[in-house]
């Protein structure tokens, strides 16, 4: 930790966002995938972003930590990291900050290990080149990083092949190499979504303590709100290409606005309904965010949608407290949406189960 | 786990399939060993009813579900649909049999042909078997592709990647459908799907069920998903069954340590539920050589000696629940009981 750091309040973010837009030129036209998102994340602190297919989540965690590919890419607005603006650096200088600074978890561990070099190799790699050791010396560490991810029998894991361990191991090699260098931000891009539901739990039970133990900050992408509930301090929910509620996880939950957030949350099947019940669902599919449709971008899906909505796309709005801002005209509670969820339950459209939340 | 043991098999004429001590081996090239996939499972579906089958990567659940459809055949073991044993059918007979039984699976992109526009490829069962005139054909193609929410003016002008994942799901459900099967066997069919794609799915799964008079097994490692689509459920380990019973008595009272570890794994979408520290640490031993006794005893909380020597067998522990275990979480006080149907 060098000194500018240790001077830095606790509060002061460690990665800030501010209006960031992340747009690819396609045949069809300009992509918006990432529209404008403002974000912050203390250190320590866990953030989830949590959105559908093509939400933006996974762009705006790559576009963080500048792996963008370098061709067909309008970006605009500004990235900082511990107060200095990282958005506009090329790949070189970022190199200093990838793995010492900033790393990265993906979703399927197949892929993201070399097959053909030994896990004790591949883990070593950026020990040699970010710290600077020496092969018997990354080797000693890589075992002692296989270790600390609760990989059994560490030493003789080194000497294997990928193809040689299970998805939850490699999901845990992946963890050990990004650790490696004593990352302060971690970004977790779905990390478990390939994995089975016991082992998942052991990964994110992994991942908060690796978090705590090393005061890391920790950015989650998924899909599943289920997943975030229990693993993160703040809720991000994005969708096509913008945030539209972002609060701390247990206001997220106790107090939604957003009836885009409602929805997702009661789409999850739940372990205390009886079985058959009828899930509710989210009608249509994501906007097209080669043209996304005027007004609030979630309306042509909402069951709650007034023409205001079609029309006009609703700023960012603070809730309750500062730290829970979302975008609506009629969230959550409001008079509007209450006349409105008092309609459809008469015609039968609301499905029961979204009282047990 | 368990087990074997057949004693949760009904007698009932409405079985429309039976599976009996089903094992699938594989042979790890000429080294002799093998992976046992599947050692000596046994279940039965009545007409109408859906059956989950639940587990982890490697349990086996996948090639149950292939063994029923012959791809391939079972090592050993019989597979009774609808009164006949398709085990030991011929190629061709078979071939008719799997009319049917449909499958659909987890990955709906790659299972649909790329380069056939969407309507040819839902087509294709009925050419195969000369289901009725083309304009019939074409009839059916397109009524079946309204039912599962797909505009067929776009289905004749598109190809499957113009579709999302959860649009290919429902075309893969309109192919399964359209030779009319009795039996739909869903592998992981919601896995690779958003939450809110996948609640759309199920959903779709449940009125067509209703609609087509069909009866499903669904194969899936989430046991939310797996819990709120079935009648009953089977739990599998490491090629064997641990427990059975219907899905509101398993969640209630899972008698399995291994259906309770998989209970409390799922994350529950609530932040003021503490999470459940897993008892259990590490993952399934290799299929190549399982652990003997209960299969699941190196990774139990409450293996005793029994457990690593005594395999359990399928004993009933309240009406239409069973699990193969030795010291089961409630229900232990039960006497063992073989029903006498």
């Amino acid at each position: 930790m060098n000194q500018s750091e240790m001077v830095r309040s606790e509060h002061e973010p460690l990665v800030e966002t501010i209006d960031v837009k992340t747009h690819f030129k396609t045949a069809r036209g300009i992509a918006r995938a990432v529209d404008g998102v403002s974000i912050q994340i203390r250190r320590g602190q866990s953030l989830g972003v949590v959105g559908e297919s093509g939400s933006g989540k996974t762009v705006l965690s790559r576009s963080i930590m500048g792996l963008l590919p370098r061709n067909g890419v309008i970006r605009e607005g500004s990235v900082r990291y511990q107060g200095q603006e990282i958005g506009n650096r090329s790949d070189k200088e970022m190199q200093s900050i990838w793995g010492r600074e900033m790393a990265m978890i993906f979703q399927d561990p197949m892929t993201s290990l070399n097959p053909v070099m030994k896990v004790g190799k591949q883990i070593a790699e950026s020990l040699r080149k970010n710290l600077g050791m020496s092969a018997t010396e990354a080797l000693a560490v890589a075992e002692k990083l296989l270790h600390d991810v609760r990989i059994p029998e560490p030493a003789r894991r080194l000497n294997q092949y990928p193809h040689e361990l299970s998805g939850g191991m490699r999901q845990r090699v992946m963890i050990a190499i990004a650790m490696a260098c004593g990352p302060n931000m971690l970004f977790a891009d779905e990390p478990t979504t390939a994995l089975d539901v016991t082992v998942q739990a052991q990964i994110l039970e992994l991942l908060s303590e690796q978090k705590r133990e090393r005061n890391m900050s920790l950015l989650l992408v998924t899909h599943n709100l289920g997943v975030v509930a229990g693993y993160t301090d703040e809720i991000a929910v994005m969708y096509g290409g913008k945030v539209v509620e972002k609060a701390p996880t247990k206001t997220l939950f106790a107090n939604t606005k957003m009836p885009y957030t409602e929805a997702l949350l009661s789409s999850i099947p739940r372990l205390d309904q009886p079985s058959h019940s009828r899930l509710s669902t989210i009608p249509g599919r994501p906007p097209d965010i080669v043209h996304p449709p005027k007004g609030c971008r979630f309306a042509p899906r909402c069951a709650y949608v007034r023409d205001l909505c079609l029309n006009e796309e609703p700023e960012l709005q603070q809730a309750d407290s500062p730290d829970h801002t979302y975008r609506c005209f009629y969230p959550v509670g409001s008079p509007e949406y209450l006349e409105r969820r008092v309609e459809l339950t008469r015609k039968g459209e609301l499905v029961e189960s979204e009282g047990s939340n | 786990m368990a087990g074997t043991g057949k004693a949760h098999l009904r007698d009932d004429q409405n079985v429309l399939l039976r599976v009996e001590d089903l094992v699938v081996e594989f042979p790890i090239g000429r080294t002799g060993l093998k992976v046992n996939a599947v050692s000596g499972i046994s279940f039965d579906v009545l007409k109408g009813e859906t059956l989950g089958i639940v587990g982890e990567s490697g349990c086996g659940k996948s090639t149950t579900g292939r063994a029923i459809m012959q791809l391939p055949s079972p090592t050993s073991g019989s597979v009774i649909f609808d009164g006949t044993e398709l085990t030991t059918l011929s190629g061709e007979a078979m071939r008719e049999a799997r009319t049917k039984i449909q499958m659909i699976f987890q990955d709906p992109i790659s299972s649909l042909n790329p380069r056939r526009n969407v309507r040819d490829i839902v087509l294709e069962p009925l050419s195969i078997w000369k289901r009725g005139t083309n304009a019939e054909q074409l009839a059916a193609v397109d009524k079946i592709l309204e039912h599962v929410g797909i505009d067929p003016q776009r289905a004749a002008e598109s190809k499957p990647h113009q579709f999302s994942g959860g649009q290919c799901q429902r075309i893969s459900i309109a192919r399964s459908l359209v030779l009319n099967p009795q039996m739909i066997i869903c592998d992981e069919p919601v896995s690779a799907l958003d939450v809110s794609v996948q609640a759309q799915v199920v959903n779709l799964l449940e009125d067509l069920k209703k609609e087509f008079e069909l009866t499903l097994v669904f194969i899936a490692h989430d046991l939310a998903v797996v819990k709120n689509i079935s009648d009953r459920i089977a739990v599998m380990y490491l090629g064997k069954i641990c427990e059975v019973s219907s899905s509101d008595d398993l969640y209630r009272n899972p008698a399995h340590p291994y259906t309770d570890v998989l209970l409390s794994s799922i994350p529950v979408p609530d932040p003021t539920v503490a999470i459940k520290k897993i008892s259990v640490e590490g993952e399934p031993p290799s299929p190549v050589s399982p652990p003997a006794g209960c299969r699941f005893n190196p990774r139990c909380p409450n293996a005793s000696d029994r457990c690593r020597s005594e395999e359990p067998t399928l004993r009933e522990i309240e009406p239409g629940h069973f699990v193969a275990c030795h010291h089961p979480l409630t229900g232990g006080e039960v006497p063992v009981t073989v029903r006498s149907n």
